[in-house]
């Protein structure tokens, strides 16, 4: 058994790490983070010099043609540092869906502009309040233009182009959506910045008014193809909140050390130790449910829906918890904006809605181990 | 990243599923397989007896202790081998349950202190399961803080007088011997004066009375010493050195990786799936959904936790502090989960007679015996604490008692 990354991948997870230590400090998120730049367009430039924004997609694209389990010790090196780019919407989402249902054609043509950071891409799935459901799909598609509101879009005030679900039927199932593919700097499409729980990851709404749009996939394949989408993503997020969850809990535990309160290091404090092993604890389950996740997208192996859901619930909790125990530990000090721990508690909290919320998740966990218990 | 044996693997596993199909007690499997926390006796069989007899089978075909030496009764097997061992055996490894604290505690420490006859005799009955060993540390006035006991070893000519009382002694009413960790110098600070030995559990002024556990049942002791004579040849370390032994005994304990922890989420699960509430089916009612997803990712991440710890061991690797979680984590989710199973069932939940209950009083007796998973074998606060310091690198407690001679130690909070 060897339930575990190579010794090239940690490899590469200590290039990433290094290179994201250097070029994306936490002063660097706080240009994005105070609003004096939308991203950091020198970042996202050096990710595609160093070869990680194709690091899954093959040569035949541009890209590295490596694989999942390296894109996984990247993503957990970007929620590490908290990146301000728009990294999971263009590569987990975008280029995935592209990946999974893309023509030959429509590869050739965005894949290797996203390995090169020429193109930065997303996926407009929601219309306002509400989980991932067909039903929720309004947005209409008809000949060969879209017309409709998605908010809100990750990274859409940025991004060059969209996969976009949208209804073309009206059956009641979920055969009536289908996928389209969007440029957004194209005619017929507006864009307006939303203020959002993370500034360090920026959310729009688009309205599309007569948007040319060319079909993704084939038509009533729509909801089939995102579904497989957002459990890679799910997975590949995971990995993100793990990162982000680690460097949570060493922050607390670095401020445990240092700070000197009654004479003592806090750190010496049952109250302050027992919350920081409870940090560890959530931090690990959610690891280790993130390398089965890993595992299971790698190989893709008939185990991923489940997979995935647990990963996205346990990373999620981590995150969360991880980042509100970190300010907790820090006191006042953490309840600045001066100090870098909201951050990541912006981070953690908007992560876990981007795909759907943990309700969401729960249910598709649920599903998906009876059905496999079923079968 | 991939879950397959190596070709070496493969070939142990083979061999170790064979002799297991040939040789287990399958009339017991449905039984073992159903036990949960709690609930592990056998309807018509002594599981004492039964235990015995397929642990000395096991031995006598050497698959007993596979990790210790040939020559004390084991097979020399590496770590990754036990833990497919353990896998193959599946149900059949509750009835070592028995043989836990003797050959994961007693025999290493044995190994690593005792006389090198005394090795050659008492080690191969253990491993046979034909001699069970306890083992004798916690006391009243010592639990998380096992420095603190007072049992004292006094000499005379070549034996130690023993006086005094021990607590929470797990099987010590059927067991054969035990290790002993005993107080030799009362006038130095309390880690220093400490000493280790070994002894026949059947020596005069030995006495053992089971303690009634809150959960009705008795599988721990009081064990009272009174002028017990031990003779020196069976002290393990040197007079003094009881602390650094003792330690010794209870990092064994981290050989547990492998062993599955009981979570009570399987049994939940299974028991969700098939109950009508008043609205319909439990598995389709949003709370019990969201209840039972929570409980599944903490029992994956504890699965793969372990897996992890054990591709460690597959590479010839240490393990990492990972694996410190489990207990921690198990411990409080099992009392919890049985807690939810008994809510839904409303107010039936209150019988448990195993002729009235729902599912035979299953998760009745989980509740009951939960807070024990607690408190032994390190208390969930022990558990953090130990996290925080070994793993995060925090500070140890300030320890008021570092320097104090323990006959000046206070003994009453008020």
């Amino acid at each position: 058994m060897n339930f575990d990354f190579s010794d090239d991948q940690k490899q590469l997870r200590d290039q990433a790490r290094k290179f994201l230590a250097e070029k994306c400090s936490p002063k660097a998120v706080r240009i994005v983070l105070d609003g004096k730049a939308p991203y950091d367009k020198e970042l996202w430039k050096g990710l595609a010099e160093m070869g990680f924004l194709g690091v899954a997609i093959p040569e035949e694209f541009g890209g590295a043609g490596a694989g999942h389990l390296e894109l996984c010790v990247i993503a957990e090196e970007m929620g590490r540092a908290n990146a301000p780019v728009p990294f999971s919407s263009t590569v987990y989402l975008a280029a995935e869906a592209l990946l999974i249902a893309g023509s030959d054609a429509q590869k050739k043509k965005w894949l290797p502009a996203i390995s090169s950071g020429e193109a930065i891409g997303t996926l407009a799935l929601f219309e306002g309040k509400g989980n991932p459901s067909a039903k929720n799909v309004t947005l209409a598609a008809a000949n060969g233009v879209l017309n409709g509101v998605k908010k809100p879009v990750a990274d859409g005030a940025i991004a060059d182009f969209a996969v976009v679900a949208a209804r073309t039927g009206s059956s009641g199932r979920d055969g009536d959506i289908s996928l389209f593919l969007v440029g957004l700097k194209a005619g017929g499409v507006e864009v307006k910045s939303l203020t959002n729980l993370d500034p360090t990851r920026g959310q729009a709404e688009i309205t599309f008014k007569d948007a040319k749009a060319e079909p993704l996939g084939a038509a009533g394949e729509g909801w089939s193809i995102l579904t497989q989408v957002l459990d890679r993503a799910a997975v590949l997020c995971a990995f993100e909140q793990v990162g982000g969850s680690d460097r949570a809990l060493e922050m607390g535990r670095d401020y445990a050390l240092d700070r000197i309160a009654f004479g003592r290091q806090i750190g010496s404090f049952q109250a302050v130790k027992h919350m920081l092993a409870d940090m560890y604890v959530s931090a690990t389950l959610a690891r280790s449910n993130s390398y089965y996740g890993a595992w299971a997208l790698s190989t893709n192996a008939g185990e991923l829906p489940e997979a995935a859901a647990a990963a996205r619930i346990s990373a999620t909790q981590a995150f969360q918890h991880c980042a509100k125990n970190n300010i907790q530990v820090h006191g006042g000090m953490g309840f600045t904006w001066e100090f870098d721990c909201h951050m990541y508690y912006r981070r953690a909290n908007a992560m876990a809605l981007g795909l759907g919320s943990l309700t969401y998740w729960e249910d598709q966990l649920i599903d998906r181990m009876r059905k496999k218990n079923a079968a | 990243m991939n879950f397959d044996d190596t070709p070496q693997e493969a070939e142990f596993r083979a061999t170790a599923r064979a002799w297991i199909g040939a040789n287990a007690p399958k009339q017991y499997e449905d039984e073992l397989r159903k036990s949960s926390l709690g609930r592990t006796a056998l309807k018509n069989a002594n599981i004492l007896e039964v235990a015995k007899a397929w642990q000395k089978k096991k031995a006598d075909a050497g698959w007993a202790c596979l990790h210790w030496p040939k020559e004390y009764g084991g097979r020399g097997s590496s770590p990754i081998e036990r833990v497919i061992w353990q896998q193959e055996e599946g149900p059949f490894g509750q009835l070592s349950r028995m043989f836990i604290i003797g050959h994961g505690m007693c025999g290493p420490t044995m190994m690593a202190f005792a006389r090198e006859e005394h090795k050659r005799t008492y080690l191969p009955p253990l491993a046979s399961g034909e001699k069970v060993w306890c083992q004798l540390f916690s006391e009243p006035a010592g639990g998380s803080d096992v420095a603190g006991l007072r049992t004292r070893a006094e000499k005379d000519g070549d034996d130690w007088v023993i006086n005094g009382q021990k607590i929470w002694t797990s099987g010590a009413h059927y067991s054969d011997y035990g290790i002993l960790l005993t107080r030799t110098d009362p006038t130095v600070p309390k880690h220093k004066g400490l000493t280790m030995f070994f002894l026949d559990m059947k020596s005069e002024g030995v006495e053992v009375r089971p303690i009634k556990q809150a959960s009705g049942a008795s599988d721990f002791n009081e064990v009272y010493f009174t002028n017990v004579r031990i003779p020196d040849h069976q002290r393990l370390g040197e007079v003094g050195d009881g602390w650094n032994v003792s330690l010794t005994t209870l990092m064994n304990e981290r050989s547990a990786i492998g062993a599955a922890v009981s979570t009570g989420f399987p049994e939940l699960f299974e028991y969700c799936s098939s109950l009508m509430l008043d609205d319909g089916p439990a598995i389709e009612d949003r709370a019990v959904r969201s209840k039972l997803a929570n409980w599944a990712v903490k029992a994956s991440g504890l699965k793969y936790t372990s897996m992890r710890a054990i591709s460690a061991l597959s590479k010839g690797e240490r393990p990492g502090p990972e694996n410190s979680i489990g207990k921690l984590v198990a411990g409080s989710m099992i009392q919890d989960v049985a807690t939810y199973a008994l809510d839904l069932q409303g107010a039936s939940g209150v019988v448990s007679g195993p002729e009235d209950a729902e599912l035979a009083g299953r998760f009745q007796a989980m509740l009951l015996r939960a807070p024990g998973t607690r408190v032994e074998g390190g208390t969930d606060e022990i558990m953090r604490n130990i996290i925080a310091e070994r793993v995060l690198g925090l500070p140890g407690d300030i320890r008021v008692d570092k320097d104090v001679p323990f006959n000046k130690i206070p003994t009453k909070g008020r």
